[in-house]
């Protein structure tokens, strides 16, 4: 079993859960250590409740994990709420003037006389660092680690602020040196170097790694995170950065950058993919390549904006009428929000049809650590069939959307002499002559559709189908797509633990989806349980359409939480012994 | 590209001649459009290749078919988005904007004002007919109150959006107004908003001859009257601009109601293309930079 140690820190909006959050981050990967976190929080500038959970040890923590090692309750409210959750050998670290409940047995009780030791009239955040300091002394790391952090994190303030920040965390050390027990298991140290990221962040780099030069949005949670680093690093990556007026015109500006030649790409969430959708259509008629990141949050409609779901993939694979070749995939984990975008602009490119990346609020927004070996800024790129300047003088008559066997027909960068052509959102003719109004043929309409749905084939071909991970004769089989990887397969760990074995297939690529070889891998399969962050099972309904392959049971979830690992182990565990076949856990950490 | 370019001729009206010959309906104002255009871009000595024209959705937005440029034929009331996208990836070009009043000041009138907000330098010319004539004949948003139309048949009652107001107040760096029944003045009006270096707005009065038995080339004639005729008007004055720009009636001002050349065009002022068309920059960023956003994260 992978050890791990998990912090939670909460309170109201404003009073500064995520400064302490990044100052942990930062110290933990600086050790070698991983990380993941969660921020369970609402839509709410000032007040609400606001939760960050930080999970670290020496091997991935690829989930926020089942259980709370030290809570941070920074107001009264969260100190209701999440005391209950902390189990023997637990610690609580609060400022003197909340009050406790009764804890579980065995649980530390460890207040601090916050008024006593830093001057709160002139420090309105001491509380927050006198127990990020406090926290470090239990869990064994040395002050210096905390002090690096903090002149790093107000490197922009005076000399006088920092000093002052060093010393109340340093008396928040002290303090628990005197008069707290430390945490049972020390946290160790590696060699390694992580990396800690967004999976906003993550997609925004992946893209101008793989050479986007354009990039547009209108903020919409919680896909703004893109947007912020594309902002901030444009000039320096030479990327042209525009906010738009809304969503229709953001695809629309994206595929206009992407007939001129550039890569170009855009992100938003379900209801701004909805205002999309319509170009989508467009950048698959006129056959130009464009990239959309849409991260999922709860739905319907405004839906739960800062919670998470998997309750777009039928809005991706309806989006915009008409048939037309399209990819879809879904990032793993917030590496591959990274490393998924040079595959995708490679495949979108060389089959000019759009890309969806299917990424969640889990993801999008949770940090992860990750090797820095992943963030490769020179991947494969694959700009497919394009024509970048005249050559000789002499060539045959150009025709934009020349029928070919392939379906792909050699893209022009507009500026090139003696290739001018007219791209159509309306059905056109090889030489891109409209044929929709007066010159509506049906023979040539056939044609069309037919070359732009051959792509559909070299698509497929550039795409592997998924594998399965652990034991083939395992009892039990988890699948699962996107985000939930990382849970499912600490569920498995976990169930290993327990006597019941279970292997996992993750679907990566939804579009397209391999279905035969997912059948082929899934009729070995003693047990086959779709797990999956949505109320309908909009995979388990696609695989069904796509496969005629029906599941055994389901595990679904729709709260906006994410999955945690005790919650796949018992609904496996229930499913195995014929109590349910759908399970929908619950989520007991009130948020 | 512009390397590779050989001109041994002059460009002449032959050359921008379309494909296929237009389907507009005989007489229809937008024949008078396509050909100024044609001979102010002859009049430049724009390469063709060097131009793009970008439409939405309408009759009058059939108009890059119909011209022998780059074109785009985009979504109804988009053309104003794809053509920004296309003129900040690749500033070489020459960005020319077509469609029609229902396209524009109806279902893109939201990207109308903020295209103008953001002095792209593009030159879009709306063929204003005040009805809709693809969809066969209903109410446009610059059609007057009262006029019937199928989806009105007793009388609009919405009242008209003033494009040239809409314009003025948006920011628009060029605005100005045509009437394709005279050819001579429209030349010379897109001529000066191709060269503006900025966003150029030409609402230009083009008869629907099928559809609109309102406002006909015959009752626009009388009463168009040219600003460059007055010589009191100053098209650097907002203000006075304004002032005309609520005219209807008798008189209905046509020619530049205003322009400023003060304000950077957009890719002008974008330090990212400081280096030249995006198009043509380095794909791969070099091995510092990338150094420097990953020790960010560590």
């Amino acid at each position: 079993m992978r050890q791990s140690f998990t912090i939670g820190i909460g309170g109201a909006a404003g009073q500064g859960v995520a400064t302490p959050g990044d100052i942990f981050c930062k110290i933990f990967s600086r050790r070698g250590l991983h990380v993941n976190a969660y921020n369970a929080y609402q839509s709410i500038i000032r007040g609400g409740h606001t939760f960050l959970t930080v999970r670290t040890g020496p091997d991935p923590v690829t989930n926020m994990g089942d259980s709370m090692d030290l809570l941070v309750p920074l107001n009264q409210d969260t100190m209701d709420r999440h005391l209950r959750l902390l189990k023997a050998g637990g610690a609580c670290l609060y400022n003197d003037q909340i009050t406790p409940s009764t804890p579980a047995e065995g649980v530390q009780l460890c207040p601090i006389p916050v008024a006593k030791l830093a001057d709160i009239t002139r420090n309105k955040l001491a509380q927050n660092t006198l127990t990020m300091g406090a926290a470090l002394s239990m869990a064994g790391i040395g002050f210096p680690a905390l002090e690096s952090v903090i002149v790093e994190q107000f490197r922009k303030k005076d000399q006088s602020v920092i000093d002052e920040n060093v010393s109340v965390a340093r008396a928040g050390y002290d303090y628990a040196t005197q008069n707290f027990r430390p945490f049972a298991w020390p946290l160790p140290m590696t060699e390694n170097r992580y990396a800690v990221l967004s999976g906003n962040a993550a997609m925004a780099m992946g893209g101008a790694a793989a050479g986007v030069k354009f990039y547009c949005a209108y903020p919409m949670s919680p896909s703004t995170g893109v947007l912020h680093w594309m902002a901030d690093h444009a000039r320096k990556a030479g990327i042209v950065v525009r906010q738009v007026e809304d969503e229709i015109g953001v695809i629309n500006m994206a595929i206009g950058a992407a007939h001129a030649g550039v890569r170009s790409m855009c992100a938003t969430s379900g209801g701004g993919f909805a205002l999309m959708s319509e170009g989508l259509g467009l950048s698959a008629q006129a056959e130009i390549p464009v990239v959309v990141i849409d991260c999922q949050r709860a739905g319907p409609s405004t839906g739960v904006p800062t919670k998470t779901e998997q309750g777009d993939l039928w809005q991706m694979l309806g989006a915009a009428f008409g048939d037309y070749p399209r990819v879809i995939a879904a990032p793993l984990d917030i590496g591959d929000c990274f490393t998924l975008m040079a595959e995708i602009f490679n495949i979108v490119d060389r089959f000019q049809c759009p890309g969806i990346v299917l990424c969640d609020l889990l993801l999008a927004e949770g940090r992860l650590s990750v090797d820095p070996q992943v963030l490769n800024f020179r991947p494969h790129v694959d700009r497919g069939e394009l024509i970048t300047s005249n050559g000789s003088d002499t060539h045959e008559e150009y025709k934009r959307y020349l029928i070919t066997e392939s379906g792909v027909s050699p893209r022009v960068i507009p500026g090139v002499p003696g290739h001018t052509h007219v791209v159509s959102s309306d059905e056109h003719d090889e030489n891109g002559v409209l044929i929709s109004d007066e010159y509506t043929n049906a023979t040539k309409r056939r044609a069309m559709m037919e070359k732009r749905m051959r792509k559909e084939a070299g698509i497929a071909a550039s795409v592997p189908a998924p594998k399965l991970a652990g034991p083939a004769d395992a009892q039990v089989t988890l699948i699962g797509w996107g985000s939930t990887d990382g849970v499912i397969d600490e569920a498995r760990e976990l169930l290993a633990d327990q006597g019941i074995s279970a292997n996992q297939l993750q679907i990566r690529w939804l579009v397209p989806l391999h279905g035969d070889a997912i059948v082929e891998i899934l009729k070995n399969s003693k047990h086959t349980i779709i797990v999956e962050n949505n109320f309908s099972g909009q995979f388990a309904r696609y695989l069904r359409s796509e496969t005629s392959f029906v599941a055994n049971g389901h595990i679904r979830k729709y709260d906006g939480e994410p999955f945690m690992p005790h919650h796949i182990v018992e609904a496996v565990k229930d499913q195995l012994a014929g109590k349910t076949n759908l399970s929908v856990p619950t989520h007991e950490v009130m948020v | 590209m512009a390397t590779d370019v050989v001109i041994p001729n002059l460009m002449v009206m032959a050359d921008l001649k379309g494909r296929v010959d237009p389907d507009w309906c005989p007489g229809c104002g937008d024949f008078g459009v396509l050909a100024a255009v044609q001979k102010a871009l002859v009049e430049l000595q724009i390469p063709q290749h060097e131009v793009v024209t970008v439409s939405g959705i309408g009759c009058s937005s059939n108009f890059p078919g119909f011209i022998e440029t780059y074109g785009m034929h985009t979504l109804h009331g988009r053309s104003l988005p794809v053509a920004s996208g296309m003129k900040l990836a690749n500033h070489a070009m020459t960005v020319l904007v077509t469609g029609g009043d229902g396209d524009g000041f109806g279902i893109g009138c939201g990207h109308f004002v903020h295209t103008m907000r953001r002095n792209l330098d593009l030159t879009y010319i709306v063929m204003d007919n005040q009805i809709y004539g693809l969809t066969t004949g209903q109410t446009s948003p610059t059609s007057r109150i009262g006029m019937k139309t199928k989806s009105m048949p007793f009388g609009n009652v919405d009242a008209p959006v003033n494009p040239i107001s809409l314009a003025l107040a948006a920011g628009a760096t060029f605005v100005a107004r045509g009437f394709s029944g005279d050819q001579k003045h429209l030349v010379e009006i897109l001529s000066k908003a191709i060269q503006h270096k900025g966003f150029s707005f030409i609402d230009v009065f083009s008869p629907c001859v099928t559809y609109n038995k309102d406002n006909t080339f015959q009752w626009f004639r009388p009463r168009v009257k040219k600003l460059e005729d007055n010589p009191e008007y100053d098209h650097g004055d907002w203000q006075m601009a304004m002032e005309k720009s609520t005219l209807w009636g008798d008189e209905i001002p046509i020619g530049l109601f205003f322009e400023r050349t003060d304000v950077l065009a957009a890719h002008d002022a974008e330090p990212v293309l400081n280096a030249g068309p995006l198009v043509h920059q380095e794909m791969l960023i070099p091995e510092d930079v990338v150094k420097s956003f990953i020790h960010e994260l560590m």
